[in-house]
Parts: C-alpha cells; sequence; structure tokens
C-alpha cells in the first residue's frame, strides 16, 4: 500500500468545497462584521443588510420574493420544517420511497402521531409516476412531498406534473431539492410547489446554512420557539457568515447557469460513465434511463461489493461513496435503489460517484484507471465471478 | 477495532512498530434496534457496535494518523450469531455466540474485507499467541501470558488458513500492561472497563433478548414449556420454557425439595428439563461434533490432552479419540461437572490448542 500521492474528490452529493469566492464573501462577518442581524444599532445593521442581500440572491436564483424566502441550518431542517410544519394531526401525506431520511424519517415520526401516509413507489428508471400520486390523492391529504432530484442516482422527479396535480387538489406540495440546487436551474414558479429546501453546502456553499422557499401565505408551524427571526418561521440568531455564503453560491450558480456550466458538468460525467462502461464488463448505470442532473451517476459492478470498493478507493486517494452517508460511518444498504427493482446484490454493488464545480478532466482520466483497476482486482477475489468466468 | 482498550492498544503497538494499518470496525448489531421492546433497556449507550464504540475507535485511529473505517455485516452477524444463537437456547442448548462470531465474522468476513482492501493480514486485540511450528507445517494457537484473559476457549474453530493472515499481538503481554501501553500511547481509552456479556445482549439477560428478537422478527416464543421430570422419569413440576434453563442451574426451578436441584439435562425434543442432585452432574465422557483441529491435522489415534468445556473451566486432563467421521469422544480421569450441550470442548496440549467441536 503506497501512501496517496494525490486526493480527488467525486462526492460531491455528500457535501461540496466552499468556493473562494463564497469563501471570501463570508470572511468579513467572521471578524469586522459580527452584529446580530437582530440588533438596532450600526453592527446589527451591517448584518441585518447582509443577510437580506443575500436573501434577494437566493430569492432571484429560485425565482420567488424574498419574503418567501426562509434561512434553515440545512436541508434536514428544511424538510422537516416543512413536512411537520404543513401538515396536522391525522393528516394523509404522499411521499415516495426514494426520498432522502430527512423526508422519510420525519413522515416516520408523523405517522406515528397519527398522521396517514402513502409511498408512492419507483420504476425500474427510478422515476415516480404522477399517475400514482395523482391515484393517492385523499379528500384529506393535506401534502405532497417528492424529491426534485434524488441524491444516489441524480434522477429529476417529473415535479412540474406533481406541481399540477397537488394545486388542481388544494394540497400542499413540498419538494426536496437539496440535490438538485446548483445542478440544474430551480423555478419555483414553473414547479408550482408550496415548499421547497435546499441546503447549502451541497451547492459550495458551507454546511450549517440552507434555505426553505415557502410560498406566500402559507401557513407553517415552526420547528424552534423563540425570538420572531425569518418572520417567525425560525426562531433562532440568523447564521449571518453562512446565509451570505448561501446568497453568494446562489449568484454563482445564477452565473453558472448562464454560461452553461451544466453542459460542462455533464460532458465530463459522461466521460467518466462512458469510459467506465467501455472498459469494465457486468457493469451498469442506475437510473441510466431517466433524466438526471449531470453531476451524478451510479452505477453497479456485479460480483464486488461496494463497500470494499469505497475503501480500496479511498486508500488510492479517490473519494466516491456507497450511497447516503450515515452518522456512524457505518454502510447500510441503499433504500433507494432497491426501491427501483434493483437486485440485492446489485445495490450492494453499486457506488456514486458526484462532480462538483472544482473537478477537471484529468482528475476524471485519474479516475478512469483507478476505478477499472480497482474492480478487477475485487473481482479477482470473488469467488462468484470466478466461477463465472471459468463457465463462459 | 471494537473501541475498547485491547484493540485499540494493537493498532497504537503496530503503529509504533512502524506497519502500514488500516483502522476497521465491524459493525455487527444495531443496539437501538430491540430497543424499547418489553424487558429491554431503551438506552443502549456504551455498548459493543454502539455509536459511542465507534466514536471511541475513531478517535483512536485519528489519534494514531491511521486511515478507518466501519465495515457493515449486520446481515451476516444476524444470520450466522443472533438466529443460531436464539435457535440453540429454543432446542435446549446453550450456546457460545462468541465463537460463532469468530468463525464467521471476525475471521471470515472481516479477512476477506482485509483482502479486498489490499491488507496483508488482520490483527485483533484477542488474548491468544500464534506461531507457525516448522516441524510440522502448522500453525499453532496457543494459550497468552495472561491466563486470566486467555480467549483461546472461543478460537478453536480458526482454520490453518484463518490463523496465517491473522495476527494476536497481545499474546504476550498482561491486561495491566495492555493498559500501560495504551496510557503510553495517549489513547483516552486506556482506562476503559472491559466488556464482560454478549455484546448484542443488553445487560446479559439474554432471556428477555430472545423474547424481544422473536416478537420483533413478527414470530411468538414457541412453546418449549414442558415437565420438570427427575431423572427416574417422575414428573415433580412444570416449567415455562426449555431456554430459561442451562445444565448445572439450580435457581428458578419453580421446585421445594429437601436437598438442593439442579438441572442435569435438557431433553429438547420433549421440552423436558431433567433435575435432580449434584451427584448427578457429574460424567467423565462428552462427545463432540463440527470438530476442527489445529496443531495435528487428524486425531488417528487417541491423544492424552487436558479438555475445557466452558470458558471458566479448569481444562481437565482427558483422552480425545475419533470414533466418527466427525465425532470425538473425549474421556476425562475425572468426573466433570455439568458438561452442557452448545457449550465447546477445547483440546489442550499444555499451551497448544489441538483443536476442538461443539459438545452434543
Amino acid at each position: 500500500m503506497e501512501p496517496v500521492m494525490r486526493r480527488i474528490y467525486l462526492d460531491n452529493n455528500a457535501t461540496t468545497p466552499v468556493l473562494p469566492e463564497v469563501l471570501e464573501a463570508m470572511r468579513p462577518f467572521f471578524g469586522e462584521h459580527f452584529g446580530n442581524a437582530s440588533s438596532i444599532h450600526h453592527h446589527g445593521q451591517e448584518t441585518r443588510a447582509a443577510v437580506e442581500r443575500a436573501r434577494d440572491s437566493v430569492a432571484a436564483w429560485l425565482n420567488c420574493r424574498p419574503a418567501e424566502v426562509v434561512f434553515t441550518s440545512g436541508g434536514t431542517e428544511g424538510d422537516n420544517l416543512a413536512v411537520a410544519g404543513l401538515v396536522g394531526a391525522g393528516d394523509h401525506i404522499i411521499t415516495s420511497s426514494i426520498e432522502h431520511h430527512a423526508v422519510l424519517h420525519a413522515c416516520k415520526h408523523l405517522e406515528e402521531t397519527g398522521c396517514e401516509l402513502t409511498y408512492v413507489p419507483v420504476d425500474g428508471r427510478g422515476l415516480v409516476d404522477p399517475g400514482d400520486v395523482r391515484r393517492a390523492l385523499r379528500p384529506d391529504t393535506k401534502l405532497i412531498s417528492i424529491m426534485l432530484a434524488n441524491n444516489e442516482t441524480g434522477v429529476l422527479q417529473p415535479v412540474d406534473e406533481i406541481g399540477k396535480i397537488a394545486a388542481e387538489a388544494d394540497v400542499y406540495f413540498h419538494t426536496d431539492a437539496v440535490q438538485a440546487a446548483g445542478k440544474v436551474p430551480i423555478d419555483v414558479k414553473r414547479i408550482g410547489c408550496d415548499a421547497l429546501s435546499i441546503s447549502g453546502h451541497k451547492m459550495h456553499a458551507p454546511q450549517g446554512v440552507g434555505a426553505l422557499y415557502l410560498r406566500r401565505g402559507t401557513h407553517l408551524q415552526p420547528l424552534f420557539y423563540g425570538g420572531r427571526h425569518e418572520r417567525s418561521r425560525r426562531a433562532g440568531t440568523e447564521n449571518v457568515p453562512g446565509i451570505v455564503g448561501l446568497g453568494k453560491a446562489a449568484e454563482l450558480a445564477m452565473r453558472g447557469f448562464e454560461r452553461g456550466d451544466e453542459k460542462k458538468m455533464s460532458a465530463l460525467r459522461d466521460r467518466l460513465e462512458r469510459g467506465l462502461m467501455a472498459q469494465v464488463d457486468d457493469a451498469g448505470v442506475n437510473g441510466e434511463a431517466g433524466p438526471r442532473v449531470p453531476n451524478t451517476t451510479s452505477i453497479y459492478f456485479d460480483h464486488i461489493e461496494g463497500e470494499a470498493m469505497v475503501i480500496s478507493l479511498d486508500l488510492k486517494g479517490l473519494a466516491v461513496s456507497t450511497g447516503a452517508a450515515c452518522s456512524s460511518g457505518a454502510i447500510e444498504p441503499s433504500h433507494v435503489l432497491t426501491a427501483m427493482g434493483l437486485r440485492a446484490d446489485r445495490a450492494r454493488a453499486s457506488i456514486r460517484l458526484s462532480l462538483g464545480k472544482q473537478n477537471t478532466a484529468e482528475e476524471i482520466d485519474i479516475a478512469l484507471a483507478l476505478v477499472p483497476e480497482t474492480v478487477a482486482r475485487l473481482r479477482e477475489l470473488s469467488p462468484v465471478y470466478k466461477k463465472q468466468a471459468v463457465r463462459s | 477495532m471494537s473501541g475498547g482498550v485491547d484493540s485499540s492498544a494493537v493498532a497504537a503497538m503496530l503503529r509504533a512498530e512502524g506497519h502500514n494499518l488500516i483502522g476497521l470496525t465491524m459493525q455487527l448489531w444495531n443496539q437501538r434496534r430491540l430497543a424499547g421492546h418489553e424487558g429491554m433497556p431503551e438506552s443502549v449507550q456504551g455498548r459493543c457496535c454502539s455509536l459511542d464504540d465507534v466514536y471511541d475507535a475513531r478517535r483512536v485511529a485519528e489519534h494514531l494518523g491511521i486511515p478507518y473505517y466501519v465495515v457493515n455485516h449486520e446481515e451476516r452477524f444476524e444470520r450466522d450469531v443472533v438466529r443460531p444463537f436464539v435457535a440453540e437456547y429454543l432446542s435446549g442448548r446453550t450456546p457460545i455466540p462468541c465463537s460463532l462470531c469468530n468463525n464467521h465474522l471476525k475471521f471470515d468476513q472481516l479477512l476477506v474485507v482485509a483482502q479486498q482492501i489490499g491488507a496483508d493480514c488482520v490483527a485483533t486485540g484477542h488474548y491468544a499467541r500464534l506461531e507457525y511450528a516448522d516441524a510440522v507445517g502448522r500453525w499453532l494457537l496457543r494459550r497468552p501470558a495472561d491466563r486470566g484473559k486467555d480467549q483461546t476457549y472461543f478460537l478453536f474453530g480458526l482454520t490453518q488458513e484463518q490463523l496465517s493472515r491473522t495476527l494476536f499481538p497481545l499474546g504476550g503481554m498482561t491486561k495491566p500492561e495492555v493498559r500501560e501501553l495504551a496510557r503510553k500511547q495517549g489513547l483516552a481509552l486506556a482506562e476503559k472497563p472491559d466488556s464482560q456479556e454478549i455484546c448484542f445482549v443488553p445487560g446479559g439477560d439474554y432471556k428477555r433478548f430472545i423474547d424481544a428478537y422473536l416478537a420483533e422478527s413478527g414470530g411468538a416464543l414457541p412453546d418449549t414449556a414442558g415437565e420438570l421430570v427427575t431423572a427416574n422419569g417422575e414428573v415433580i413440576g412444570e416449567h415455562g420454557g426449555v431456554h430459561n434453563f442451562t445444565v448445572g442451574q439450580r435457581k428458578g426451578l419453580g421446585v421445594a425439595t429437601g436437598s438442593p436441584l439442579y438441572v442435569i439435562r435438557l431433553n429438547g425434543a420433549e421440552n423436558q428439563v431433567v433435575v435432580g442432585g449434584d451427584e448427578l452432574l457429574y460424567s467423565t465422557t462428552l462427545r463432540a461434533r463440527r470438530v476442527n483441529l489445529i496443531s495435528v491435522d487428524d486425531l488417528r489415534e487417541p491423544m492424552r490432552v487436558s479438555v475445557k468445556i466452558r470458558h471458566r473451566h479448569e481444562a481437565a486432563p482427558a483422552i480425545v479419540e475419533k470414533v466418527a467421521t466427525d465425532e470425538i469422544l473425549v474421556t476425562f480421569d475425572q468426573p466433570q461437572r455439568a458438561i452442557t450441550p452448545g457449550q465447546a470442548a477445547v483440546f489442550y496440549d499444555d499451551d497448544i490448542v489441538v483443536g476442538g467441536g461443539w459438545i452434543v
């Protein structure tokens, strides 16, 4: 085992590095501009102005009014706030089987406290059928929560259609847009959602900040009680540096879309994906047939353990993941891949590679060398693979 | 790396010797899984496989500057350790999950992972010694310097292949020396208490665990209630289920007689618990199956050894002989108390583990 010479990070769906411009924008708010944004004096006014400028940037990026943006601590809080805040005791909720745990576990909790849940399935492409959502509607349905892009496969869900269904039925529609933010343009008007959550650190802003779009006039039960911050929708002193960073990241995301950055990103991703498919047999892309965000690929390599793959690659300096990261660092089988109908062994044989703005073509080429050689080595050790090889 | 002192000390020791190390923790059981079931504690802090232990192991790896990963083997652990553990109790035997875990997880799955990620050997914090005997061309498993911590009883199932890729760096050390080493290496957990009980059974109450496990997996506890009988077959009472008993048990029989009564035998097929006086607990022979031999490749003729019939048992002189392809007859010089089906009989030649099998 040689020491790692160079580290390549292809796990940007887990988190992204803060971009230098974002860090620069935040820097004064750790020192010079330290005021509490709720204070009356000069120091408070400075940071209040910065928070509101960031709100303007986020609103412009999402195509909503600034007053419809609630700053949060991140994706999990936004998801919890929307899901728990929009329903009452005994209401019916429609969600999907491939949501992030921030939605699924919040729903599970509500189920335990008297709400009724319908989990719509996905097809082999990882797509929710809007027809299933329509059919799941009941007179007591209060909320539909379906994600915009899946974190493991990157598959984009038909949220525009679901938004229409929700509007016709006069039901709240929340979408977890954490994995779409910064990767595809987001327009809350087009989606027709009442709530949409995003997370800063998935789009090159820091960890610990996020935002929830909440359509004007939507009554929301808060999660936190305290001061009247964020128009009484989220108590707690604002995380000014984080919010400023998120505002900057939103501006950079908009500018990126104007330049067509997502096309460059998908070209890199496709180069990676095609390169791997060309070099490795018995492998395939999960969710390939669905529309996807440009940075994500989920690939199964038959006869290997994704877990061993991730560790082996990390020891060689390439950071990828098997799926959603868990607090203990342990790797659990993916509920998303199994919901798509992937066989259990294929779900376990899958890894996720996700690109960020900082990745280069050279890095992709190094990954294209490391992954096939690691797959080959692991297959050499797999009794199942050897048996097959002898047979064929 | 379990997050305990022993495996942490092993990591620190090998690191100091300049080895290229990768820290691995096996996630084997979700301690929160049965929390809240009747009779199970709500909180499971500070237990094996708990987040606290993973946290401790990770901190040690950080401290030593080695890469560290948690590998999830919950499915295999449930299949190869937990389910057999429950099934054995329900059939009137007294299982040893630690041996199953060593055979099927720690020296099987973990060795596979090690090979996959490019490691030559797996080093663990077990108290045992390993050496290669050129004369016979075999790996030998020997009792450790610290006899009080001897774990060879749980390791009798290891094959030559498994032993060839294993390191037991603590074999020559005593527990106080290990703690001292941990202190010297600056490990914060040097004073962490030893774990004593079965890692997945909170509070050591296996009966409650079995109830909760069966309830959680949707199955009701099979009715293993039956009769309490004497060795002569005389019915003297009833019992609530054979899994509540183990050979040699005195308490909880629910019958009062003039002289103390003990469980002599569990008759799983008839759900009978056979009781009697202490003298009936002694036996000179036992039979063991699913035999694994370490220091020799076969038992061609009867061999004089000493045999341990449970972890806390002074190995007793005996003759072992093969009576069928996979069955060994052990004949002790002196009768032994409470030979218990489901436990292992491990054969020693002085401090060398000859092999062992499961008592039937």
